[in-house]
Order: structure tokens, then sequence, then C-alpha cells
């Protein structure tokens, strides 16, 4: 009885993140072409409800009522499991992540390990996807989008190497806690080179502008997604959403203080809580908008050797400048 | 201990669900009206002239094999991460001899001209 007990509560919480969360996604769709509309001088969608805002709702119920095409090629098994093993991770990986003090759903000592191993599983759905869909230009988005994020994922994996040098801990929670006080306490800025190159690769790991050659619309149509249809596709929608917002929520965490107010010390705006990591995380889901409104696309040598002779050159080195900068105990960080 | 890992496992199964619901919805709602053309591959309008499992650059296999080892590094650096500031100089310079034969690796590919695509 006790069992079932808990059980029912860790749904109920887990129910109370990932609602939330897919409300979030659907007004991220929505906020993204709003705000791109205004970069280009549109309105954006605006026919739905006031303002468009129940736009993302008409087009969940426009998906839902699409037919779902199974090529005649195609793999079916691998063709249907592959947007479920795109979205299952993004969706775990939440399980660890500390919203406010203490509220996370799996308080676990090696958080930062397990958000590690499920952002490498994402990139098994688009594989999966981009050859179970036997076409060309599915093949070929899945092989780019497979290179480019595993080659991203190295500097990632250096970057959080930095964080877990200065927190001195795997728990997220406990990061945040040792980022405690005001806003030049928090990480990003002894860990400034790299934050940024935490915050590239995070871009170019979720596959969006300006290292979207994956889907690349004008060149190879849609990418490794290009045979998918109705739910299928809005799976693999929902699935890069959500790693959009797990990469700003994490941002947040390792970078920006988490919960902690950067007025710190001052009555009411100085207070922590949940409302700084919900303002953190939207600020770098504005930025993802920002930067498709704004870059070009890299060519894709030109990502490769971003991602191979920049930004992991730029973490090693930082990493041992960091070393010596805990092995000096250097205040505030690292005292 | 393991105790704190059951409602990530419960996560994963719910995610699991979440994958799985949209899409049988889309299977027991949407029409299914499949024909030759419709359940073909796209190509732009033209048919498909070859098989699509085609061969592909020997580069993607090259830089899965870099990502291996430089993904088993950084595992290695995770421990040694969390306790620096407990094992001090010594720790630091062991670490280093570690990273410093994977760097020389390193330039050794990037001399060669493994991480060139043109």
């Amino acid at each position: 009885m006790g069992v079932l007990i808990d059980l029912a509560w860790t749904i109920g919480k887990i129910l109370v993140l990932v609602i939330p969360l897919f409300i979030a996604v659907a007004y991220m769709t929505y906020a993204e072409r709003k705000v791109i509309g205004w970069i280009q001088l549109r309105r954006g969608p605006n026919r739905v409800g006031y303002y468009g805002l129940l736009q993302p709702f008409a087009d969940a119920a426009k998906l839902l009522m699409k037919e779902i095409v199974l090529p005649a090629n195609a793999n079916r098994f691998l063709f249907v499991i592959a947007p479920m093993m795109s979205i299952m991770p993004a969706l775990a990986a939440w399980a660890v992540i500390p919203v406010s003090g203490g509220w996370v759903i799996a308080e676990i000592n090696a958080g930062l390990l397990y958000v590690l191993a499920m952002a490498s599983l994402g990139v098994y759905g688009i594989i999966v996807a981009g050859w179970a869909s036997n076409s060309k230009y599915a093949l070929l988005g899945a092989l780019r989008a497979g290179a480019q994020v595993v080659s991203y994922e190295i500097a990632m994996g250096f970057a959080l190497v930095g964080v877990l040098m200065a927190a001195g801990s795997l728990n997220l929670g406990d990061i945040v806690r040792a980022q405690e006080g005001p806003i030049w306490n928090w990480f990003w800025l002894p860990l400034l080179p790299i934050f940024l190159v935490y915050w590239i690769s995070g871009v170019a790991e979720t596959n969006r502008l300006p290292f979207d050659v994956a889907e690349g619309e004008s060149e190879i149509v849609a990418g490794f997604h290009v045979e998918y249809s109705g739910m299928a596709f809005a799976v693999f929608f929902l699935a890069e959403y959500a790693n959009m917002i797990l990469i700003s929520g994490l941002a947040t965490i390792m970078f920006m203080g988490g919960w902690y107010s950067p007025f710190h010390g001052i009555p009411v705006i100085g207070a922590d809580g949940l409302h700084w990591f919900l303002i953190k995380t939207a600020f770098f889901l504005f930025c993802y908008i920002w930067f498709r409104g704004t870059f070009p696309r890299f060519r894709y040598d030109q990502i490769m050797r971003l991602g191979w002779k920049v930004l992991i050159p730029v973490t090693v080195v930082w990493l041992v400048v960091e070393s010596g900068m805990i092995l000096a105990t250097v205040p505030p960080w690292f005292d | 201990m393991l105790e704190s890992y059951v409602p990530i496992l419960v996560f994963i199964l719910l995610a699991v669900g979440v994958g799985i619901a949209p899409l049988v919805a889309g299977f027991v709602l949407a029409p299914r009206r499949p024909g030759s053309e419709k359940l073909s591959p796209y190509e732009c309008g033209f048919e498909a002239f070859e098989d699509s499992r085609m061969k592909f650059d020997v580069r993607y296999y090259l830089v899965a094999i870099l990502f291996i080892i430089f993904d088993l590094e950084i595992a290695f650096l995770f421990p040694w991460a969390i306790v620096l500031d407990h094992v001090g100089v010594f720790g630091f310079i062991a670490m280093g001899i570690f990273v410093g034969v994977l760097l020389i690796g390193f330039l050794y590919e990037w001399k060669k001209g493994a991480l060139e695509w043109e």
C-alpha cells in the first residue's frame, strides 16, 4: 500500500513538471513564429484566438487529423519507434533538473552524468529515423545530424567537466547551491569561455539555426524527418523543443545560478525562487529564436571546423586555467 | 540510496508512454488512404532511380571513432573533476599526463587532416 502511494506521489510530481513543460513547448512554437515575425516586420500568427494565442492548439489538432504515411520501402518497426527514441531522452532528462531549491523529482548524486547520458541517447532517434525512412534526403540529413551532434557533444562534455570542477559535485542542486550569492558569484564569470562553448554546442546539439544543416529546408528539404507526417512528425517536433528548453534550463542551472536572484540582498526582487529559474530559462529560449532570426546558416565544413578546431581547444585550455585557479583557491569562487 | 533512482525509472516509462500516445492517437483518428505514389520516397517529384542506402563518406565513421575516444576521456575526467581540491597538485599532474597523451593524438589527427571537410 505504502509503495502504491509513493508511486502515485511520484507520478503526480512528474505530471506537475511535464504538463507545464508541454504548455511551454506549445507556446515556444508560438513565440518563435511571433518573434521571427516581428524581426522580419510581419505580425506572425494572429488569426486563431486573440493575438493568435490559440495557434499551437489549432496546429496540434491539424496534425492529429493528418495521415501518418508509412513509406513502402521503410523499415516499419524502426520507422515507428524512432520518434519515441527521440522524445524519451528529451523528457526523461528533466527528472534531475531542480527548478527551485529542493524542487526536483529525483535527487540523485550522479545528476549531471545522467543528463549527459540522456543527451547522448537523443542521437539514436535521429539516426534510426534517417535510416528507417529509406530515402536519400533522410539518410543525408541523419548522417549530417549524427556527425554534428556527436562532435559538439565532446565540447559540451568538456564544458560540463569545467562546471564539475568548480562545483565539486555531480548533483545539480548542489551545483546551484555552490553559486549562492550575488551575480558575480555565479559560474558564468570564472567559466566565461566554457559558458560560451556550452551555449554554442547547446544550439548545435539541438540542430537549431545557425547549425541546422541537418534539416536545411532549402537544400535537403527537412533532413531526417522528411518522410514523417502527422503525429509522427509532431513527436519529433515536441522532442526538438523539449530539448531546447532542457539546454536552456541546464545553462541556467550550471552557469546562471539556477533559482538565485541576480539582485542578491535587495528586498522583494532579491528573493530567490522558481520565478528566477523561469525568467533565466526564458531568456535563453529567446536567444534561440533571436539567433534563428538573425544568423545565416553555417556551411557544413565550417560547423565541423568550429566544433573540433575551436571549441575543443578553447575548453581544454580553460580547464587547465581553471585547475590553476582551484589549486590556488582564487576567491570568491574557489575558496 | 538506490531508491532515489526509482522516480527516474517511472519518469522514463512515462516518457515512453508520452511518445507512444500521440502515435496511437494519430493512427486511430487520422485517415489512412495509402497509394503507390504516396508511399514512394520523396525525391522532389522524380522517380526514385536507385536504392537510397547508398555509399557515404568514410569521414562520418572517422568522426564517430574520434567521438568514442574523446567521450571516454570525458567520462574519465568526471570523477577527477569532483575531487580536484582533495587530490591537489599531484592529481593535477597525473591527469595532465593522461590528457596530454590524448592531446598529442588530437594534434596528430589534426595535422593528418582527419578533421578537414571540403
